[in-house]
């Protein structure tokens, strides 16, 4: 592991914390003292429930926050503090310097405009070239996997398939051509076999380009197989940061181990398929200790009063008070168990693999998505 | 598009026979037989009010008398007021042109002070938005003819700037008598406007693509323009085309009050003298255009949104 | 039929849940002062003799245009009428107009729209098809009309008022009835045996209770408008008697530079109709004035 010694990263986020302006009037702490790096050109990914904070940490980093935010620590983009940016710094900084892939395009694109002027609409606004806009529009939509992209872009949203309109929404965003890709997560509203597709392509076009992503998911597998890394979150904290791999293979923190033991395996039958007990909270309800303490099977007194340091290993960092027994297996007992997953080259039936390396990449049709 | 416009305008078609067939019907509603006004006081022997039963064509049956009535009225041709014996056409000619002029003024006021405040509301939340607010929400409960009476004691009798009645001559003398008239009947319209405009502009202002505009780091007048003013177009074009159209007929207050012309004030002078052919005509006139500029308020709204264009059209 | 395992008194309870809407209504600062304003202008009317320190039909033409002093508060108009008497006693006028307006329209309009929500089809196509050629007829022009062939007067003011408002009264009821009637427990009280004349009459109407008060306060407010733009082009209300429409009209006044009486009366108006407006937005939890045209598909369309 490397990654975390390297002096200059693209994004860091040091200690950062947010409130929002809760219904009684009062701030409702969303997250408390985020710590995360990403390098230049890697992909990371931020797994965690709903409302643990992950897509709050985006829009930290692009500025996006509702009316009444208030967040403090340190948002450094390419070693700046994007929280000291105003006016048109602040519009030069979104421009060029990172793009937001928002979750649902249905919602996020304009249905008024007609996906050309959606493309070209930052090159009109800057009054730039068009010609050598659209061109490159046409370009960046024919690698997105979009046939007859001359067609597209005289189409309007509500004439693409959820599908093909997140590829243009991800296209507008590599064709601005930014540091550092924030997605949203950018596949939860396609079905199953679309989601691959079009992370895989994403996946493609930005490493072609150098671009690192953050990336956030509820989908613990799927920020396996993208991401190198991966942060998991839980009510505004980090619990744990990992590689990828190690994670995987050996999660330290029970709330990691409980995410991954959650998941049906692929090859066997199991009898019932285990769950997380209880429900999770949200960083206002959560106390001064570990926020999971109230559902880890292995707590102990001393989780609900104090939250634990990070302890550093040769895969990632995690917070926890018994990280030193999960890692020597003494608890494997209480804590649950991972089923066994198939992996390496002969899982052929999974076509997002570990690592973040080799994903193949679908021939792009769109079959059934003409009109 | 094409299809959709052919059923809105067979539609429309249906409803102005319909209310063709009320306003000509309606004249039988009333006590006295219709050729007593132009004997007034006066008893006519039964020849000649036979005669002029006959010259009115009221010795036919009913229906053929709509129907002759419809199909001269399709010819361009209104009827004869029977007071003066004038062509109604020609009767309404100057004063249609005045209560155009008239409501277009206050449309572009309408259009300007709403969409202008309203817009401005939407964006400056606080202390801004709040004082807007109430401006609009008193301005909404101003009727016109409340207003006509403030603005002349105020800007005609004790400022002077504009006349306080009658219509001068030339343009600039249209502009200034009629400055007072159109701001007085643009009033709550304006407030109506603002209101629908802010509302619309806020629901956008929060909206996941305006969300992207900002994260594109786009400007803000390009945000406000293709993304704020651009979505909120529908509603704020229906409300106005209404308002417009509504301000035909509500003309009549501050025609009345100004001394202006109108056809409004014509209609008011036919109903004193129980001139039937005239105000027949001028109900008539003044539904049509209700109707027209609803209608096209419509087709404007359906044009301008890409899914009913698309969906209705080819 | 089944009987529910209910107690009567529960059951009586539960069958009137409608009630309570209205009753934890939250007015909020300005609708109570709405409120305060509307009641105060209705007892007004109400109180008028009592309340007027002089006869508002009395002229002395001595105190023509007297500024407001201890015998006239307000001053005198152009006859030397008391204006703060006429302004009290033209309350009556001013406020009685309107309400016959709603009450007509919503004795109207309310059934009409029962009738088409619950029957649908046929009925409702026609229904529908009717209040679109009203609503093609500008409430002004068709009280123009009306008077036009009755002679002016406050009555046909009112009543060619009243069916203008049909369409907009009947459509929202419509709405509401429609959304209302779709709801399980019109099905249970259906199931449980109950005529459908009993529940449409009892139960939707006391459910709908808050959005029909709602729009009968707005509609009020546009009526008083209307029916004081008429009196004000002298087609309702007439001349001598003290009405607020009939004080607004008083030009020669306003051009000899005495605005008092246009101006007091122009202030009533626009006070009560802003209240007016604000209360029937807090009745109804913001409800618009509907502006749609009437579309008999959609109607049709829902019931059944």
């Amino acid at each position: 592991m490397t990654t975390q010694a390297t002096p200059d990263p693209l994004l860091q986020l040091r200690d950062l914390r947010l409130d929002l302006l809760g219904d009684d009037g009062g701030d409702r702490p969303i997250l408390r003292g985020v710590d995360l790096t990403v390098q230049a050109g890697e992909a990371v990914g931020i797994v965690g429930e709903s409302g643990s904070g992950k897509s709050m940490t985006l829009r930290c980093i692009a500025r996006l926050t509702p009316p009444g935010a208030r967040v403090s620590g340190d948002v450094l983009v390419g070693g700046r503090d994007v929280n000291r940016y105003r006016g048109g710094q602040l519009r030069r900084f979104r421009q060029t310097e990172v793009g937001y892939v928002f979750q649902d395009p249905r919602a996020a694109i304009n249905p008024m405009h007609t996906v050309g002027d959606f493309l070209l609409e930052p090159a009109r606004d800057r009054g730039e070239d068009l010609g050598a806009a659209t061109a490159a529009a046409v370009e960046t939509l024919t690698r997105m996997g979009i046939t007859d992209p001359q067609r597209r872009m005289r189409q309007y949203p509500f004439e693409l398939s959820g599908g093909l309109l997140q590829r243009v929404m991800i296209a507008s965003v590599l064709l601005a051509r930014p540091s550092l890709l924030l997605a949203d997560e950018p596949t939860t509203a396609l079905d199953v076999t679309t989601q691959a597709e079009v992370l895989a392509l994403t996946d493609r076009l930005r490493r072609d380009s150098g671009i690192a992503m953050l990336f956030v998911t509820h989908d613990l597998d799927l920020a396996i197989a993208v991401c190198s890394r991966i942060v998991v979150l839980y009510a505004g904290q980090v619990l744990e940061v990992a590689d990828s791999e190690s994670l995987r293979r050996a999660p330290l923190h029970p709330y990691t181990r409980g995410l991954l033991a959650s998941r049906p395996p692929l090859d066997q039958r199991l009898p019932r398929i285990p769950v997380i007990p209880g429900t999770p909270v949200s960083a206002a309800d959560s106390g001064p200790g570990c926020p999971f303490a109230g559902r880890c099977p292995v707590a102990l007194p001393v989780c609900a009063s104090a939250f634990p340091d990070r302890t550093v290993h040769p895969g990632g960092q995690v917070a926890c008070h018994r990280a030193g027994e999960i890692a020597a297996g003494s608890l494997d007992d209480a804590l649950p168990v991972i089923p066994h997953q198939p992996s390496g080259p002969g899982a052929a039936e999974d076509p997002l693999q570990p690592g973040g390396s080799g994903i193949p990449v679908p021939a792009a049709t769109d079959a059934g998505e003409q009109l | 598009m094409l299809r959709f416009t052919l059923k809105r305008l067979a539609g429309l078609l249906v409803t102005l026979f319909a209310a063709s067939f009320v306003i000509y019907s309606s004249i039988y509603l009333a006590p006295g037989s219709p050729e007593s006004i132009i004997f007034g006081s006066r008893t006519p022997t039964p020849e000649t009010r036979a005669a002029v039963r006959h010259y009115l064509g009221l010795d036919q049956p009913f229906l053929t008398r709509y129907l002759r009535w419809l199909g001269e009225v399709l010819q361009g041709n209104l009827g004869t007021s029977m007071v003066s014996q004038q062509k109604v056409t020609s009767l309404l000619a100057h004063p249609l042109a005045v209560t155009c002029a008239l409501v277009a003024y206050a449309a572009v006021l309408i259009i300007l002070a709403g969409v202008g405040l309203g817009l401005l509301s939407a964006l400056r939340p606080g202390a801004v938005d709040a004082l807007i607010n109430l401006g609009v929400s008193v301005a909404t409960a101003v009727p016109a003819f409340v207003a006509s009476g403030v603005t002349v004691s105020v800007f005609a009798v004790s400022l002077g700037w504009f006349p306080s009645y009658g219509l001068a001559e030339g343009f600039g003398g249209w502009l200034s008598s009629l400055t007072l008239p159109a701001v007085s009947l643009a009033i709550i319209a304006s407030g109506l406007l603002a209101r629908v405009t802010r509302a619309g502009a806020r629901e956008q202002l929060a909206s996941d693509h305006v969300q992207t505009a900002v994260a594109r780091g786009l400007s803000r007048t390009r945000m406000i323009r293709s993304h704020v003013l651009r979505n909120t177009a529908g509603p704020v074009i229906s409300v106005t085309g209404l308002q417009i159209a509504g301000l035909l007929s509500g003309a009549v207050v501050v025609e009345q009050a100004f001394g202006l012309g109108g056809v409004g004030q014509v209609l008011l002078n036919s109903v004193q003298q129980k001139d039937f052919a005239v105000v027949q005509a001028v109900c008539l006139v003044l539904v049509a255009a209700f109707v027209l500029i609803n209608l096209a308020a419509d087709l404007l709204v359906a044009r301008l949104d890409p899914r009913l264009r698309r969906a209705v059209g080819s | 039929m089944i009987a529910p395992v209910v107690d009567p008194a529960t059951s009586e309870a539960a069958a009137s849940p409608p009630r309570q809407p209205l009753r934890s209504l939250r007015l909020g600062v300005s609708g109570w002062l709405a409120l305060a304003v509307v009641v105060a202008a209705a007892l007004m009317a109400l109180l008028a003799p009592l309340l007027a320190p002089a006869d508002p039909d009395h002229g002395d033409l001595l105190s023509a245009f007297a500024g407001p002093s201890g015998a006239h508060w307000l001053g005198a108009d152009a006859t030397g009428r008391d204006i703060a008497s006429r302004l009290v006693f033209g309350a009556r006028t001013s406020l009685l107009g309107p309400a016959a307006i709603v009450v007509l329209s919503l004795l109207v309009g309310i059934p009409l729209a029962l009738a088409a929500a619950w029957h649908g089809g046929t009925i409702a196509w026609l229904i529908t098809r009717a209040l679109d050629i009203v609503f093609s007829i500008p409430g002004l022009l068709l009280a123009i009309l009306t008077i036009a062939l009755f002679g002016p007067g406050l009555w046909p003011a009112v009543v060619s008022l009243a069916v203008a408002y049909l369409p907009y009264v009947a459509r929202l009821t419509m709405t509401a009835a429609e959304h209302e009637r779709h709801l399980p427990y019109v099905d249970a009280l259906s199931v449980q045996g109950q005529s459908v004349v009993r529940i449409t009459g009892l139960h939707l109407v006391r459910n709908l209770a808050p959005v029909i008060a709602g729009q009968a306060t707005i509609t009020f407010a546009y009526a008083l408008i209307d029916l004081a733009s008429l009196s004000f082009l002298g087609l309702a209300v007439q001349a001598p008697t003290a009405d607020w429409g009939v004080m607004l009209s008083d030009r020669d006044a306003v051009l000899q530079g005495h605005p008092g009486q246009v101006i007091a009366a122009g202030a009533l108006v626009v006070a009560t109709v802003l209240s007016l407006f604000v209360l029937g937005s807090r009745l109804s939890g913001d409800v618009p004035r509907p502006r749609r045209r009437l579309r008999p598909a959609r109607i049709s369309g829902g019931a059944r």
